[in-house]
């Protein structure tokens, strides 16, 4: 669904980190209506694209603009591959991150056990989150993101920790919050989720796009060599 | 050896039967390290936890710093603070010198920088694991500080147990600053070094077996309180 935050242009994006550069002038659009996945390589540069994007890595050069604005819009969130959840419960977590972002008193209680309840983890509520198995955690994880009512979600390899059915369930409710009208973005090496789950796929290879373009065409006929070997699975 | 076999018995009498001179002194030194450790950990912990994950010029110098300070020798501390608190010193006009405030402030600034220092290192770990997560949430470094010292709660228990047996144990910033007098500001430490001189083993053994006693048991509690976080909280 297009709407303020959208569209998403990035022009000559560039990120150094350290004497490496993890993003060479990245140009991409987004409007926010297409599910996107980011393929390539290991230390192709997908985690720092997506963390740019995201706002947690300032970019070293090139301009990022949500709407036309370079500010950081608020209404967005990330759920990363290993899930890092506070000391508290499951509920409690939620809370925590509604109460930082300005939701208070009975709407937060109630975003939050909507939030778990969407996930399937209304019975683990008041359970450690720590404690949880990996693919709860991830729920929690994404019922916390979920629950902050983002535009846009980006998710970092969020299903690569995880054995196949609680993968499954994740794809399944990362379906759901597209569904609701969130934005997606996410990195994986998985291809059975990417076929699955792209609309666009965005291919980096060293730092930079080689490829954005719909899922089928690109799984029908990349268009660079790298991409036809990352999908025979010869590239790491 | 027939003397300190008597002099432990005579010890383990004077606890047993709760001799109160005894007991005066341990209950004195309990409350001045008691309100120290709380003093030092109020101020030690939040700062510990600021210079973790706060980025700002001459970082690395407080940091040096904090950890140097771990090394000071107690007897300068207690002149810092005698010259502070005489009557010629600035804050000579409080008139707390040789009272157990006096001690308190010692005992504050002996173990502030512990706290303080093995707060930054507990802090400063767990934010290299929480910093993107928390910073993505849009959670900024100054409200990371108090959710990072409730989520470590457990970890910081040994912190400050540590700091209140660092007070506890102290003798000689305690003796320049407290004076040692006899009930007013006798601590267990002091009462030991004075006792042991004057030849009373069985008071300064039976204060050494308390002071002992007291250390191991808030170890063991904080052990026991760690290992049952892990299994409850992850």
């Amino acid at each position: 669904m297009a709407d303020a935050l959208f569209p998403l242009e990035a022009r000559g994006l560039s990120v150094r980190l350290g004497s490496h550069d993890a993003l060479r002038s990245v140009d991409l659009d987004m409007d926010g209506t297409r599910r996107v996945v980011i393929l390539g390589a290991n230390g192709a540069g997908k985690s720092v694209l997506l963390r740019t994007l995201h706002g947690l890595l300032a970019p070293t050069g090139g301009t990022l603009r949500w709407a036309g604005s370079a500010a950081r819009p608020a209404r967005q969130a990330m759920v990363f591959q290993r899930p890092v959840l506070l000391r508290r419960s499951a509920i409690a977590n939620i809370e925590y991150a509604l109460s930082v972002n300005g939701v208070d008193g009975e709407e937060r209680h109630r975003r939050a056990h909507s939030a778990l309840a969407r996930v399937g983890l209304s019975h683990l509520a008041d359970r450690q989150a720590r404690v949880l198995s990996g693919g709860e955690q991830q729920r929690v994880a994404l019922a916390r993101a979920w629950a902050l009512e983002p535009r846009v979600l980006f998710l970092d390899e969020p299903t690569a920790s995880l054995d196949p059915t609680a993968a499954a369930e994740v794809e399944r409710i990362v379906g759901e919050i597209h569904a609701s009208g969130t934005a997606v973005v996410l990195t994986s090496h998985n291809l059975g989720l990417a076929r699955r789950f792209a609309d666009d796929i965005v291919f980096i290879e060293e730092g930079r796009i080689t490829e954005k373009t719909p899922a089928e065409s690109f799984f029908a006929s990349p268009a660079s060599p790298e991409a036809s070997l990352f999908l025979q699975g010869e590239l790491p | 050896m027939t003397d300190i076999s008597a002099s432990l018995v005579l010890a383990l009498r004077l606890i047993t039967g709760a001799d109160p001179e005894l007991w005066r002194v341990v209950t004195l030194s309990l409350e001045v390290s008691l309100a120290a450790s709380i003093l030092a950990c109020a101020l030690g912990l939040p700062l510990g936890a600021w210079v973790a994950v706060r980025r700002f010029p001459g970082r690395r110098a407080v940091i040096v710093t904090l950890n140097a300070l771990l090394g000071m020798p107690s007897v300068v501390v207690g002149l810092v603070v005698y010259l502070m608190l005489s009557r010629a010193g600035p804050f000579g006009s409080l008139g707390i010198l040789f009272t157990p405030k006096a001690i308190v402030i010692a005992q504050t600034l002996l173990v502030l920088p512990i706290v303080a220092a093995m707060a930054r290192q507990f802090v400063e770990d767990a934010w290299g694991e929480y910093r993107e997560q928390l910073t993505s949430l849009g959670v900024t470094p100054t409200r990371a500080v108090p959710t990072l010292l409730i989520d470590l709660r457990y970890s910081l228990l040994t912190v400050v147990l540590l700091g209140f047996g660092r007070a506890a144990s102290e003798v000689g910033a305690v003796m320049i600053v407290g004076g040692n007098i006899d009930g007013v500001t006798r601590v267990m430490t002091t009462a030991i070094a004075l006792e042991t001189s004057k030849g009373d083993l069985p008071l300064a053994l039976a204060l050494g077996i308390v002071l002992i006693s007291v250390v191991l048991a808030l170890n063991t509690a904080a052990y026991l309180m760690r290992e049952w976080s892990e299994r409850r909280h992850g």
